[in-house]
């Protein structure tokens, strides 16, 4: 195995352990944001397709390009856009006027 | 790779750390949408400055990102909030098709002979990428309803499936080991597909949370995979930690339906048929219904309702009425108060975000652990347009799909009000024994509508 395969499968087996420890407390109504939230993160996958668009210069490759890229930022954008959107509705909730301030976090 | 470039991908993989922590507590949660964000705009725009673009190229990435936000900005704000699941799935699947997509470009400049470091992660992306892809598209049709949301099965179906399996097997072994050509990873990528869609069908609608977000975990290792490919740290870091965090949130999610991952995915439904049969003779039992009035007096002269919210007052869009109901009864000195169960609705947590868009206090919501206990005290328990998470069965039938799956103690209330469009089982497509209780008074019809009858009825009363 060359050096660089190394480092990157050193990097993916300690990123294993990161992930399952950095969410191992979640309380169950965050379920669906956290999801949504880690589908937006695996959105870098942009990084990726523009990497592979930049370069286009055959029809397959420009046609593959264009359409990873147009996917991948749906997945960012979209992603991000509809955990705001969902988290949204916990701050209002918390803000409101008839909430007195006996409302325990969960 | 460059320093600056290296260091930047570096702080995105730290504020992707930083901003899932921050999504696992209710009050930082917002914020560490934001955090990931800013971890998202690092490593794009550390990336894009280093690159030599042909002009074809800039074009198609210009277009790709302009079209690619426009759809994601407006899917995600136009959605209503009872569709969110399968929105979530939609941009799940994209994902997991741009990863296909950019491992099959890399296999391509490789040529026929690829090195085995750079063709196996390739494969590996493709194959999941697609899987990931196609289950998305099924898993939104089923929640969306342009299909039946039941499992869908046929004889031998194991049998074929794991034909598909062993035939992408095969495809996988002669990419790396005869020859990388469009041919065989095209062949790859189509079976890949078929697979996906033969993995969602035969899975009920009720199980699709668990599904997106397993396919959400494999969308993650498809990432990571093509950062293998490209030698892209960002892609590996990133790919790999929402691989891991679905993985064991696709856990958590089941252990919330008492259920175990493989009993969702595999066979789970494969009993009923059997059960089901058994209890065929049951047909025909009576259930009790009433007049709005003779409700809305129960309603009205109670100590204590507890309203239990389904996936029924989300598409009716009930939300507003249920409250303005809850308000005329706790005017009149009634105690009202909202039972959770983990699973309402479709998602974890959805309804919740609904109650709280209809400004319920935060206080009247309660989860099952806490409100289980209150029902026997009870003296109506009010069932809007939820069915599985009330039906005993879950306790008393084993083999019945849901048995094991933690309830909300409804039937041990005085008095039970269904309100529910018609018969028809809840999503599991298994009958309800509550809904012939003698203590059961059931009310047919939209949810908004019955609510806004009861409550006109309530101020009568």
């Amino acid at each position: 195995m060359n050096n660089e395969l190394l480092n990157e499968f050193t990097i993916f087996v300690l990123a294993i352990f990161v992930g399952f420890e950095v969410i191992s407390k979640v309380p169950t109504i965050l379920h669906t944001p956290l999801m949504s939230g880690t589908n937006a993160i695996h959105g870098i996958i942009l990084v990726g397709a523009i990497l592979i668009a930049a370069g286009a210069n055959s029809p397959v490759t420009i046609v593959l390009g264009l359409v990873a890229v147009t996917l991948a930022t749906t997945n960012v954008v979209g992603g991000f856009v509809v955990t705001d959107r969902m988290l949204e509705m916990f701050k209002g909730r918390q803000a409101q006027p008839n909430t007195p301030e006996t409302a325990k976090p969960k | 790779m460059t320093t600056v470039l290296t260091l930047a991908y570096l702080l995105a993989a730290v504020l992707f750390i930083l901003g899932l922590k921050q999504l696992s507590s209710p009050r930082t949660a917002r914020n560490g949408n934001y955090t990931a964000a800013a971890g998202m705009v690092i490593a794009l725009g550390a990336t894009v400055p280093q690159l030599h673009f042909t002009g074809a190229g800039a074009i198609i990435v210009l277009i790709g990102v302009i079209v690619g936000a426009a759809v994601g900005t407006i899917g995600a704000r136009r959605v209503k909030m009872t569709a969110i699941p399968q929105m979530v799935a939609l941009f799940n699947g994209a994902g997991g098709g741009a990863a296909a997509l950019v491992a099959v470009s890399e296999l391509l400049k490789f040529g026929s002979h690829p090195p085995i470091a750079e063709a196996l992660p390739s494969v590996f992306s493709i194959v999941i990428g697609s899987v990931s892809f196609a289950g998305s598209l099924v898993a939104f049709a089923k929640l969306q309803e342009l299909m039946t949301g039941t499992p869908i099965t046929y004889p031998g179906q194991q049998l074929v499936n794991g034909l598909i399996a062993a035939a992408i097997i095969g495809f996988v072994i002669a990419v790396l080991a005869i020859a990388s050509i469009p041919f065989s990873f095209l062949s790859l990528m189509v079976l890949a597909l078929i697979l996906g869609v033969a993995f969602v069908l035969p899975i009920g609608g009720a199980d699709m949370p668990v599904v997106i977000s397993l396919l959400n975990a494999f969308t993650g290792l498809a990432v990571a995979a093509s950062g293998f490919t490209l030698n892209n740290f960002s892609l590996i870091v990133a790919g790999t930690l929402v691989g891991a965090s679905g993985s064991l949130l696709t856990k958590l999610m089941s252990d919330a339906m008492g259920r175990s991952l493989g009993n969702v995915l595999f066979g789970a439904f494969g009993q009923v048929r059997a059960t089901s049969g058994a209890v065929a003779g049951k047909e025909g039992r009576s259930v009790r219904t009433s007049s709005i009035e003779d409700l809305a007096t129960l309603l009205a002269y109670s100590r204590r309702v507890i309203i239990v919210p389904g996936y029924g007052l989300a598409v009716a869009q009930a939300q507003h009425a249920v409250r303005e109901l809850a308000d005329l009864l706790e005017k009149k000195g009634v105690e009202v108060n909202y039972a959770i169960h983990p699973v309402a609705g479709r998602m974890p947590g959805h309804m919740n975000v609904l109650l709280a868009e209809a400004n319920v206090p935060y206080e009247q919501l309660k989860e099952m652990d806490e409100i289980n206990d209150e029902f026997k005290d009870a003296d109506v328990v009010l069932v809007v347009g939820a069915n599985d998470v009330v039906n005993p069965a879950a306790r008393n039938t084993p083999g019945s799909p849901i048995y094991g799956m933690p309830i909300l103690n409804a039937d041990q209330a005085k008095n039970i009000v269904f309100m529910k469009r018609s018969m028809r089982p809840g999503f599991a497509g298994i009958d309800n024994d509550l809904l012939y209780d003698p203590k059961t008074i059931m009310l047919f019809g939209d949810a908004k509508d019955s609510l806004t009858k009861l409550v006109n009825a309530v101020k009568a009363a």
